[in-house]
C-alpha cells in the first residue's frame, strides 16, 4: 500500500533477479538462508484444470505441502499467527515479496502461463481491473466471506468472486493539530479549503506518477469534482503552493511538521491510520493526539487476495485466503500492515478506536474505470501541476 | 632547458613502449596453446554465469515487447515521441556532470588517501565509502532533511532541483573514483616525476604530463563507472527530484511496472543499452590511449605537508559533502522522543519495533546482512579475479585483442542495463528447470555478486596490466610454467588490490538494496530491506529505528573496509620493483 522507493543506483542484476521468485521448496522459517531442495518442484505439475473453478468443499479438502503466498513487499504477519496455521493445516507457507502491488499486478500477468506462487494478496481497486482481465485468477469463495469481506469486495465487476477483500486503508490528508493551535489557525477540513489562499504553501502531497497514496488523492479528487471538474481544482492547488513529492516516506517523513522530521508544512497526504503512531508512547488515555485526519479527503483502497490460475498447489491456496480471513489474522492486520481489517466482529485496537476511526464516506472510483483511466489522469496531472 | 624537457617526456614514453613491447616469444608453441586454452577457460566461468543471469533473461522479455502487433515498428513510434527524446538527452546529461564532478572532486582525495600517510587514514578511506552503501533512500532523504524548506539548507533552494541530484551522486559514487584511482596511484613509481621536477617542471606541468596520463586507464574506467551508476540511478532521481525528472530507468520502470507498456518499455531498453555500449567504447579508446607499462614499485607515502594544502581543502570540502547526510542521519538516530539524546533507538532495534511490525528482529536481519554479503563478496572476488587475469592480458594478436575488448564491454554492461528489465526478464525466462534459478536461497548473494563483479574487475584489471610484463617474462625464461607465473608474479603484486577490492565488493553487499528488496523473502530479510520498512511507516520509534538501523550499516561498513584495507596493506608485497 505504500510506495516503494527501492531499486538502488545500483542497478541492474541487483534489482534484476529481483523480480525473480524463489520458488523455494522447503523453505525453513526463521533466519538461516532457506536449503532449499533444487529445482524439483517442477515434476509432475498437477494444476487443476485451469478456471475450472472448482471452489472445494472448504474444510472437508485436505491440503498438504508448501503453498507459496506472492505478496507486496508492505506484507507483515505476526511470526506467531503464522506459525499456529501452518501446524493447523499442515501447510508450509513461503511468503515472497514482489514490489508494490502495481508490479505484483504486472508480474503475474506476464507470467500467466507459469506462475510464481499459489495465491497472491495485495492486489488494490487500483489494480483489480487489470489482474481479472488477464485471467490469472481462480474463482474461489472462502466460507469465511461472509464475515464483512464481501461487503469490499468488487460485486458485479468480479461476478465470479476471483477476488476475495482482506484489508481496506484510507488515504487522508493529515493535519498537524499542533501547528495550527500555535498559529491560532483554525484547521481545514475539506478538499476545497485545501486550496483557501488561507493555507498557502502548508500542503505537501505525494505524485500519482510514483507513489500508491499520491495516486489514491488524485482519484479522491477525480471522485469528488468529476472528470471535469478536477483539473481547475489541481491548477488551484497549484496556485495555492501545494509542495510534490515522489513518495510517501519523504512527504510525510521531511516535510510534515507532525512527524519526526519536523518539516515546514502542517498538512500532508497519508493514511487514516497515521495519527496514533505520533501520540507519546506514554501519554495517557484521552489525551489529544498530535495529529489527526481530514475523513472528508479520503479515497479508499481494498487489498484482495486470490488463488492464483495454474497454481501447483489449489488447495493449499484456497487454505491460505481463508487464513486470510481467520479472526486470528484479521485482528493482527492493523498493527501488522496499519490497515482496517473487513471482518466486522473484529475489535480495533484501543489506541485505533480512539484516534483512527475510518471514513464514514470516503471516495471511490470505479477499479474499470480506474483501469481505463489511470493512465490519462496521471498525465494530465503532471502537465497541469509539474509542467 | 623547454626541448630537454620535452626529451626526457619522449624518452619516458620511449621506454613505456619497449616494456609493453614483447622481444621474440620465447616460449614454445605448445605452451603458447595451453596458455590461451587456460584463458579461455577462465573466461568462461563469469561468461556463462552472465549469459544466464543477464544475456538470456533480457533478450527474452525485449524480445516480448518487440513480438506485439506493431512488432518493430514501435521503435520508430517511441523514438518520435519528443518526451522520449528529452528523456535520453536528460539521462546523458546528468550521468555525465555527475561523472566529470565525481573525477575533479575525487582526484584530490585519492592522492590524498593513496599517496599520504597521515593519523587515520585507513578510517578516512573506509567513511568515504559509507554513503555508497547505504539504501539510496536512506541517503536521499537524509539529503531532503539537509535541504528542506526548513532544514540546515533550505534557503539555499536547491530542494527538488537537479542540482540535489547532482550533489547526491557525488556524494555517493566519490568514492568509487578515490577507491579505484587511488589503488592505481599508489603504486606508480615516482621517479619519472621526480626526473621531471629536476628538468624544472612546476607541480601542474607534472600532473599534466605525467601523473594524469599514468593514471589514465584508472580515471578511465572510475569515470565510466560512475556515468553507468548516474545513468541508471533510480531512488535517488525519485527522491531529490520530487519524481519530476525523468531518466531512462525511470521511465522504464514506470512503463513496466506502473503501465505494463512492454512495447515502450523494450525500445527504452535498447536505447539503454545503445547508450551503454557507446559508452564503452568511448571508454575503451581512452584506456587504450593511455595505457602503459608502469613500473609498480612499493612507493614513498610521505606525510602530509604543506605543500598538500589544495588537496586537504578540497578533500575537506567533499568530505563535507560526502558525510554531511550521514551525520544528519547519525545525530538523528541518537535523539529521544522526549526531545532528549540518548541510545533508546539502539536499544529497541533487538525488539520487533513499534508494535513489532517487523517479523523478526533488526539484529537477526543483521546476521542475515552479513551470510548474504560474505558469500557475495566471495563469489565477486572468484569472478572478478578469473576476468582480470584475462581482461589483463596484452593479446599480440589483432583477434586477441578484440576478444579482450568484447570480453571487458560484457562484463560492463550489467551495471547500465535496468534492473527492471532483467527482474522481469527472469520471470519469464528463467522458469523452468534445467534454468529455473528461481528456486535458490543463493540468488540474493548471487544477485548481489553480479552487482558487484564489474566494479571489482575495474579495479583489478589496471593492477595487472600495470605489472610489468619483463617480470613475467624473467619468470617465464627461468622456466617457470604459466600457473606458477601467476602464482609468484601476479598475484603478489595484486594482492593488494585484491584486498582493497575485496573491501568495497563486501561493502556494496551489505548495503545493496534494489536486489534483496525485490529478492527478500519477508521471513529473512537483510538490513537494508529492514532499513526501507521502518522507514515506510509513521511514528517516531520506527523513524528512530530506521536511522539507528541505517548508522548501525554505515559503522559497520566502515569497520570491514578499514580492517580488509589494513588486511591488505600488511600483506604488503614488499619491494618488487622493476628492473
Amino acid at each position: 500500500m505504500r510506495t516503494a522507493l527501492f531499486a538502488g543506483r545500483r542497478p541492474v542484476l541487483a534489482a534484476a533477479l529481483a523480480g525473480i521468485l524463489l520458488l523455494a521448496t522447503g523453505c525453513g522459517s526463521g533466519s538461516e538462508p532457506a536449503g532449499s531442495t533444487g529445482t524439483s518442484t517442477d515434476t509432475a505439475v498437477s494444476s487443476s484444470a485451469a478456471g475450472s473453478g472448482s471452489s472445494g468443499t472448504p474444510g472437508t479438502e485436505v491440503a498438504t505441502g508448501e503453498v507459496v503466498l506472492i505478496t507486496h513487499d508492505s506484507f507483515n504477519v505476526d511470526e506467531q499467527v503464522l506459525a499456529d496455521f501452518e501446524k493447523s493445516s499442515g501447510l508450509t507457507v513461503t511468503l515472497l515479496a514482489q514490489g508494490d502491488a502495481g508490479a505484483v499486478t504486472n508480474k503475474l500477468v506476464l507470467t500467466k502461463d507459469n506462475p510464481l506462487g499459489d495465491a497472491v494478496f495485495g492486489i488494490d481497486n487500483t489494480f483489480a481491473s487489470r489482474a481479472l482481465e488477464a485471467g490469472v485468477l481462480d474463482p474461489y469463495t472462502s466460507p469465511e466471506a461472509g464475515n464483512g469481506s464481501d461487503e469490499h469486495g468488487l460485486g458485479a465487476g468480479d461476478p465470479d468472486h476471483r477476488l476475495t477483500a482482506v484489508d481496506y486503508g484510507d488515504v487522508c490528508v493529515n493535519v498537524d493539530h499542533t501547528w495550527f493551535t500555535d498559529k491560532g489557525l483554525a484547521e481545514p477540513t475539506t478538499y476545497e479549503q485545501l486550496a483557501d489562499p488561507a493555507y498557502k504553501d502548508l500542503l505537501v502531497v505525494e505524485s500519482p506518477a510514483t507513489s500508491s497514496p499520491g495516486l489514491a488523492f488524485l482519484l479522491g479528487t477525480v471522485a469528488h469534482f468529476g472528470a471535469d471538474g478536477w483539473q481547475d481544482y489541481w491548477t488551484s492547488l497549484k496556485a495555492n503552493g501545494v509542495k510534490v513529492t515522489s513518495g510517501w516516506e519523504d512527504a510525510y517523513g521531511v516535510d510534515f511538521s507532525g512527524s519526526s522530521g519536523k518539516g515546514a508544512r502542517p498538512l500532508v497526504v497519508s493514511y487514516a491510520s497515521s495519527p496514533p503512531y505520533e501520540v507519546p508512547a506514554d501519554a495517557a488515555a484521552g489525551t489529544p493526539a498530535p495529529t489527526g485526519a481530514l475523513l472528508d479527503t479520503c479515497f479508499r483502497q481494498v487489498e484482495y487476495a486470490g488463488v492464483l490460475t495454474g497454481a501447483k498447489n489449489p488447495a493449499g491456496a484456497r487454505k491460505v485466503i481463508d487464513f486470510l480471513l481467520s479472526q486470528e489474522f484479521q485482528t493482527s492486520l492493523p498493527e501488522q500492515m496499519y490497515v482496517y481489517p473487513v471482518d466486522t466482529a473484529v475489535d480495533l485496537p484501543a489506541s485505533w478506536t480512539e484516534y483512527a476511526p475510518p471514513a464514514t464516506d470516503p471516495a471511490t472510483v470505479d477499479p474499470a474505470e480506474i483501469a481505463t483511466n489511470r493512465e490519462d489522469w496521471v498525465q494530465t496531472w503532471s502537465d497541469l501541476v509539474e509542467g | 632547458m623547454t626541448d630537454l624537457r620535452e626529451r626526457a617526456g619522449t624518452d619516458r614514453a620511449a621506454a613505456a613502449r619497449s616494456g609493453a613491447t614483447p622481444g621474440p616469444n620465447p616460449e614454445p608453441l605448445a605452451l603458447g596453446r595451453l596458455r590461451t586454452a587456460g584463458l579461455l577457460a577462465l573466461a568462461a566461468v563469469p561468461v556463462l554465469v552472465l549469459l544466464v543471469l543477464f544475456f538470456y533473461p533480457v533478450a527474452v522479455i525485449v524480445g516480448q515487447g518487440f513480438a506485439g502487433p506493431d512488432g518493430v515498428g514501435a521503435l520508430g513510434d517511441v523514438l518520435a515521441r519528443s518526451r522520449i527524446r528529452r528523456i535520453v538527452l536528460f539521462t546523458v546529461w546528468q550521468a555525465a556532470a555527475s561523472a566529470g564532478l565525481c573525477l575533479l572532486l575525487g582526484l584530490p582525495l585519492a592522492h590524498l588517501l593513496y599517496r599520504r600517510r597521515f593519523r587515520g587514514r585507513a578510517v578516512a578511506r573506509a567513511v568515504i565509502t559509507v554513503p555508497f552503501v547505504l539504501p539510496t533512500v536512506v541517503v536521499g532523504l537524509a539529503f531532503r532533511t539537509l535541504l528542506a524548506e526548513n532544514g540546515p539548507l533550505g534557503s539555499w533552494g536547491l530542494d527538488g532541483s537537479v542540482w540535489a541530484v547532482l550533489a547526491a551522486h557525488v556524494c555517493l559514487n566519490v568514492a568509487v573514483v578515490v577507491r579505484t584511482v587511488g589503488l592505481a596511484w599508489a603504486g606508480i613509481d615516482d621517479r619519472t616525476a621526480d626526473a621531471a621536477r629536476s628538468l624544472g617542471a612546476g607541480p601542474l606541468r607534472v600532473l599534466r604530463t605525467v601523473t594524469l596520463p599514468a593514471l589514465g586507464p584508472a580515471i578511465a574506467a572510475a569515470a565510466v563507472m560512475v556515468f553507468l551508476f548516474c545513468a541508471t540511478s533510480f531512488g535517488i532521481m525519485q527522491v531529490l527530484g520530487g519524481g519530476r525528472y525523468s531518466t531512462i530507468e525511470t521511465e522504464i520502470w514506470r512503463q513496466t511496472e506502473e503501465m505494463l507498456d512492454l512495447p515502450t518499455a523494450s525500445v527504452l531498453s535498447v536505447l539503454q543499452l545503445v547508450l551503454v555500449c557507446a559508452v564503452l567504447v568511448v571508454a575503451a579508446r581512452l584506456r587504450r590511449r593511455t595505457e602503459r607499462t608502469l613500473r609498480r614499485r612499493s612507493v614513498r607515502t610521505p606525510q602530509v605537508g604543506r605543500r598538500d594544502l589544495p588537496a586537504v581543502i578540497v578533500g575537506v570540502l567533499v568530505g563535507l559533502v560526502v558525510l554531511g547526510p550521514v551525520v544528519v542521519m547519525m545525530l538523528r538516530s541518537l535523539r529521544t522522543p522526549g526531545g532528549g539524546w540518548g541510545l533508546q533507538n539502539y536499544r529497541a532495534l533487538a525488539g520487533v519495533g513499534e508494535d513489532n511490525v517487523l517479523l523478526v528482529p533488526v539484529t537477526d536481519a543483521l546476521v542475515n546482512s552479513l551470510q548474504s554479503a560474505a558469500v557475495a563478496a566471495a563469489v565477486a572476488i572468484a569472478l572478478g579475479a578469473m576476468l582480470a587475469v584475462v581482461l589483463g592480458r596484452r593479446p599480440r594478436s589483432r583477434a586477441g585483442r578484440r576478444a579482450t575488448g568484447l570480453l571487458d564491454a560484457v562484463v560492463m554492461l550489467p551495471l547500465g542495463v535496468s534492473a527492471v528489465t532483467v527482474g522481469f526478464g527472469f520471470l519469464v525466462a528463467l522458469d523452468a528447470p534445467p534454468l529455473d534459478l528461481r528456486s535458490s536461497w543463493l540468488l540474493v548473494p548471487l544477485a548481489q555478486a553480479l552487482v558487484v563483479t564489474p566494479l571489482v574487475v575495474r579495479m583489478l584489471v589496471p593492477l595487472v596490466r600495470s605489472t610489468d610484463d619483463r617480470l613475467r617474462q624473467a619468470a617465464g625464461v627461468l622456466g617457470a610454467p604459466p600457473l606458477t607465473v601467476w602464482r609468484t608474479v601476479d598475484l603478489p603484486l595484486a594482492a593488494r588490490g585484491a584486498a582493497g577490492a575485496a573491501a568495497f565488493a563486501f561493502a556494496v553487499a551489505l548495503g545493496e538494496f534494489g536486489a534483496t528488496s525485490f529478492l527478500a523473502r519477508p521471513r529473512t530479510p537483510t538490513l537494508p530491506v529492514v532499513i526501507g520498512r521502518l522507514i515506510s511507516r509513521p511514528g517516531e520509534v520506527n523513524a528512530g529505528m530506521a536511522l539507528a538501523a541505517a548508522t548501525v550499516l554505515a559503522l559497520l561498513c566502515v569497520l570491514v573496509v578499514a580492517a580488509i584495507d589494513l588486511l591488505g596493506d600488511t600483506r604488503r608485497a614488499g619491494g618488487i620493483g622493476g628492473f
